[in-house]
């Protein structure tokens, strides 16, 4: 695999896995349990959907065949699309939401401060202006899920079936192949193997804190790195993209 | 020649589209000026989110205020690095917001006790007391966090440190 092509396939995955993390989170607008957490979902929600912007802008320029952000955000399919799994999966219940937030922050968290050291300047400059918002983020889902898993037992008994259902995501998240093995030697994409050990202790003693319990023993799902996804994905896609497959010359 | 000393006082002119108070200038997006000639500029600006919605805003009202004084050819480049920090608002623009009741980022963007759940006194920019309460991270935009004045009762945005 050429350079370019390595570069391109690892910006698409950034920008898709934040794309549809952002899409998703963007649907609890208007029906958070109240209102602060309403506000604080949607400027989550519009933070993750930024670095989309920034991360498939890039891929449509590493590309070059003219393609803008908007055409790999609209006018792609589900098969080429590269988000890990985790973040298609439906919002569930509040619990289930901050769960998977949580994973997902804390790998940001750790992903970002790798990529900050980038070679590759672009990369660099998205994951030094992300890393300041991704903060706030793991602060905000890590005290809810204290709160959820100290709190009464319904809540503990929510939020530790949503460890139980969405544990089997989360080692997608650390997967590396020929896209990443080409851009590491050329120091520009990040050692996941490096994350996954600051993960596993964050989430390690989150959990702990929280009187949670690690699922252990677990079948672990993997595909989005060749574009195989679950159900769930066709359907955001459909929802995201009507507009502009109906319209295509639509301006906003 | 159009002088840089002459865009920048252009571009003052340009209130920021979430907080009229302000301007671009004085928010510190606008990183870099190059006018190439009477006619053409290249300027590159920052955003202060990345999801920051003001953006394009502050974007087509650029292009619209270069325009009205004889740019015709006005190429905008959105750079990510060095990235945006509070540290960037002017420090009379810090007062501009207190007085339209929001209080300014209190400490550096360096002082990272804000991470650890320990953030510092905010001042009530209404009454001035500093018996206030952070009702939550997220405020009504991307840049604001929300607090409750413990003594006047009034809730007021916070401009968080980034
Ligand atoms: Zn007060």
């Amino acid at each position: 695999m050429d350079l370019k092509t390595a570069l391109f396939n690892y910006t698409l995955r950034l920008g898709d896995t934040n794309l549809i993390l952002g899409q998703r989170l963007s649907e609890w607008t208007g029906h958070g349990p109240f209102l602060e957490e309403d506000l604080a979902l949607t400027n989550i929600a519009l933070d993750i959907t930024g670095a989309a912007k920034s991360f498939l802008e890039y891929a449509a320029s590493v590309e070059n065949k003219g393609r803008t952000e908007d055409d790999l955000a609209y006018f792609r399919n589900d098969r080429q699309f590269f988000n890990v799994q985790l973040t298609e999966l439906p919002n569930g219940d509040y619990a289930r939401t901050i769960v998977r937030q949580v994973f997902m922050d804390c790998f940001d968290f750790y992903f970002y401060q790798e990529l900050s050291k980038s070679k590759d300047e672009t990369l660099a400059g998205i994951a030094q202006k992300s890393i300041k918002e991704v903060t706030y983020h793991l602060r905000h889902s890590s005290s809810w899920v204290e709160r959820f898993g100290d709190g009464t037992n319904e809540s503990h008994i929510k939020a530790q079936n949503a460890l139980n259902e969405l544990w089997q995501f989360t080692d997608e998240l650390f997967e590396m192949n020929e896209v990443d093995e080409v851009l590491i030697k050329e120091g520009i994409a990040v050692d996941l193997s490096i994350v996954k050990t600051k993960w596993d202790q964050y989430i390690t003693e989150l959990l702990n804190k929280s009187t949670l319990s690690k699922p252990e023993n677990v079948f672990m799902q993997t595909g989005s790195r060749k574009g195989v996804h679950t159900e769930h994905l066709g359907y955001i896609l459909a929802e995201m993209q009507a507009l502009p497959r109906m319209y295509p010359n639509a301006k906003w | 020649m159009t002088t840089k000393k002459h865009i920048i006082s252009l571009l003052s002119e340009i209130a920021d589209p979430e907080i009229p108070v302000i301007t671009i200038v004085e928010l510190g997006v606008v990183r870099d000026i190059e006018i190439i000639t009477n006619s053409s500029i290249h300027l590159k600006i920052t955003p202060t989110y990345s999801g920051c919605p003001a953006m394009k805003q502050i974007e087509d009202d650029v292009k619209k205020k270069l325009m009205e004084n004889g740019f015709t050819d006005i190429n905008i480049e959105t750079i990510y690095s060095p990235a945006w920090t509070t540290d960037w608002i002017t420090p009379e623009a810090k007062e501009k917001l207190k007085a339209y009741g929001i209080a300014p980022p209190e400490h550096t963007s360096e002082d990272k006790s804000w991470l650890t759940g320990k953030p510092k006194t905010v001042q009530c920019p209404q009454c001035k007391s500093s018996n206030t309460k952070l009702i939550s991270q997220f405020g009504s935009t991307a840049c604001k966090a929300l607090y409750q004045c413990q003594d006047c009762l009034e809730p007021f945005d916070y401009f968080k440190c980034i």
